[in-house]
């Protein structure tokens, strides 16, 4: 099936400084898809060029089979923009803000539905620009939805909330996946991306650096497991086996020990502590998590 | 300052009666209809489907409400009392206040709530999300200046009643094609105007002085608050040059006892149709949907 986004080699030039430096993306349709980066990565830049909102300066974009920099009002009827700055309809409640939005479109959803999808029909008769911020932005979600897009676009939809205005739009945003909607997320919270997102790629200094789903991306599943625990009183690492001792990472008052194979090494290491007697109450196995991928990924960019 | 002095006034009033979250129950619309969209019967559905939640905005603004629907009134009541109304040449005084207040008015709704609106919404990205939609420009140009048309004509008939009531104004009768055509014209060039404008203006802050300090002097030197016989000659011809004196002009024409035929002036319609064409060529070169002080 043709993809929903696909890009190749974009480009976006401002004098001498390349905010975005060729990139290729390509998005499925049905797919939550999240572009993660720090800010001034080049994100807002790229889903702007792909909103129709800027022009580029190299490269092919195609968004539902079209160039958004000759997007139409048919095209526009099937594409849905969440943007990272706008406020309400001044003057207007949810519903009458939707009302409006509704008539734009020629096949639009069901108001009162829509305002269910996003929770706010205890405030369907407020005046948008009274809402509180996570509300409101539960508004643009509907005015975005309200013509039924098959692609929308969120472009960092939960920044500056706080943590339960954040689970609520997360809420909302996951219901999307169940309308079999395409969306095409920005953010810089990696738990964010890790919670939305079926595929991730990761742009620093506009240029991707990373690409997969949450589970694998930038080798992570790959990436050697840690094993910390802390000795007690007067026994100390060089009191451990060598093939444990092979391995320390480092020691500061917990031991650090790095390995591919977690479960031959935490055998040996369990088998050791108890014929000595010796308990390890804090034992602690884990990947990398993705925020320290994350990190690693973004740091290692001039 | 008196018009500061007034805006707090009415504030301090408002404030006093707690607004509530909840739309006020007074301009609520019809609701919308069932059936197919307005997108769907066409543009000129659109057109009036938009301009009547334009509407309702401009109805629900405190500021809106008292600089283009109150003031204009407030300031006839004003001149009425401070100047007098006897009689000078058989007119009463009242009968020359009320076609510049109406040109006023018209500038008020057409002009200054349309810089200051437009310049908020650009700013704060109500208009880039309504260009993410499939609505096209020129329909949301149409309808603001619908809504502008629309309220300075009321605002100009409101004037009319008042004067013929409370202070006895004579009613131009065979000129109404003058009032109606100079008021129109007037209204649709200052709305091009505004939009021309706001290219301008950099920020939401800005919109307001800027557009008192365009028009408080203008106002006093093309016969809106004082008549242009009594201004010097040059300056009269300074004035000249700008659409204000020509909308006010061609409505004291349309009123004076004296004016006959149908009460058009042509050249002030004439010299407002070149301004039109001055500010939609600006407009269409330069007007911005987008934030000019966006990030990212």
């Amino acid at each position: 099936m043709e993809p929903v986004v696909s890009i190749q080699g974009l480009r976006k030039r401002y004098g001498h400084v390349d905010a975005v430096a060729g990139i290729d993306l390509e998005v499925q349709r049905g797919e939550i898809f999240a572009f993660l980066g720090p800010n001034g990565a080049g994100k807002t830049t790229t889903v702007e060029i792909l909103e129709g909102f800027r022009t580029r300066s190299e490269g092919e974009v195609n968004v539902l089979g079209v160039d958004p920099a000759k997007g139409d009002a048919a095209w526009r009827n099937r594409v849905g923009a969440v943007l990272q700055e706008s406020n309400a309809e001044p003057g207007l409640t949810v519903r009458e803000s939707l009302q409006l939005y509704s008539g734009y479109y020629v096949e639009p959803r069901a108001i009162d539905e829509t305002i269910a999808l996003v929770g706010l029909e205890e405030k369907a008769d407020t005046i948008g620009t009274k809402l509180s911020g996570g509300q409101r932005r539960r508004l643009d979600v509907a005015l975005a939805l309200i013509g039924d897009p098959e692609l929308i676009f969120l472009d960092e939809p939960t920044t500056g909330f706080d943590p339960s205005a954040r689970r609520t739009a997360w809420h909302v945003i996951d219901g999307l996946r169940e309308l079999g909607k395409t969306v095409f997320l920005t953010t810089h919270y990696m738990d964010e991306a890790e919670q939305l997102a079926d595929r991730i790629a990761i742009i620093a200094g506009g240029r991707i650096v990373a690409e997969g789903t949450p589970e694998t991306l930038g080798g992570r599943n790959r990436m050697a497991a840690t094993i910390r625990f802390t000795l007690p009183e007067g026994t100390g690492a060089a009191d451990l086996p060598p093939e444990l001792r092979a391995l320390l990472a480092g020691e500061d008052g917990r031991v650090t020990l790095t390995t591919d194979t977690p479960l031959v090494h935490v055998h040996a290491l369990t088998g050791w502590a108890i014929d000595r007697g010796i308990d390890l109450p804090d034992l602690d196995v884990r990947q990398p998590t993705l925020e320290e991928v994350y990190l690693e990924l973004t740091r290692s960019e001039p | 300052m008196i018009l500061l002095w007034l805006w707090r006034r009415w504030r301090r009033h408002r404030a006093d009666a707690a607004e509530p979250d909840a739309a006020p129950t007074a301009f609520r619309p019809t609701p919308i209809r069932e059936g197919p969209s307005a997108a769907a019967r066409g543009p000129l559905a659109l057109v009036v489907h938009q301009a009547r939640y334009d509407l309702l905005g401009v109805l629900r603004n405190g500021q809106s409400r008292f600089f283009t629907l109150i003031l204009p009134i407030l300031f006839l009541v004003i001149f009425c009392s401070v100047f007098g109304n006897g009689k000078v040449h058989h007119v009463r005084l009242s009968t020359t206040y009320v076609p510049g207040i109406s040109a006023l008015a018209v500038i008020a709704s057409s002009f200054v709530n349309l810089v200051i609106s437009i310049t908020a919404q650009r700013e704060t990205g109500v208009l880039k999300r309504r260009r993410a939609t499939p609505i096209s420009a020129w329909i949301l140009i149409a309808a603001r200046t619908l809504t502008a048309l629309g309220t300075s004509l009321v605002v100009v008939a409101v004037l009319l009643a008042v004067g013929r009531v409370a202070y006895g104004v004579k009613l131009p009768t065979s000129t109404i094609p003058g009032v109606a055509l100079t008021a129109v014209v007037g209204s649709v060039t200052f709305c091009v105007l505004a939009y021309a404008l706001t290219t301008a203006i950099s920020n939401e802050d800005a919109a307001q002085p800027m557009v008192q300090a365009i028009m408080l002097p203008l106002y006093f030197i093309s016969g809106v608050f004082i008549a242009t016989s009594v201004l010097p000659g040059w300056l009269h011809h300074v004035a000249e040059v700008f659409p204000v004196e020509h909308l006010a002009d061609g409505l004291h024409h349309a009123f004076s006892p004296g004016a006959h035929g149908s009460g058009i002036v042509w050249s002030d319609i004439g010299v407002l149709g070149i301004w039109l064409a001055i500010g939609l060529a600006v407009a269409l070169r330069r007007f911005s949907w987008l934030p000019k002080t966006a990030s990212g």
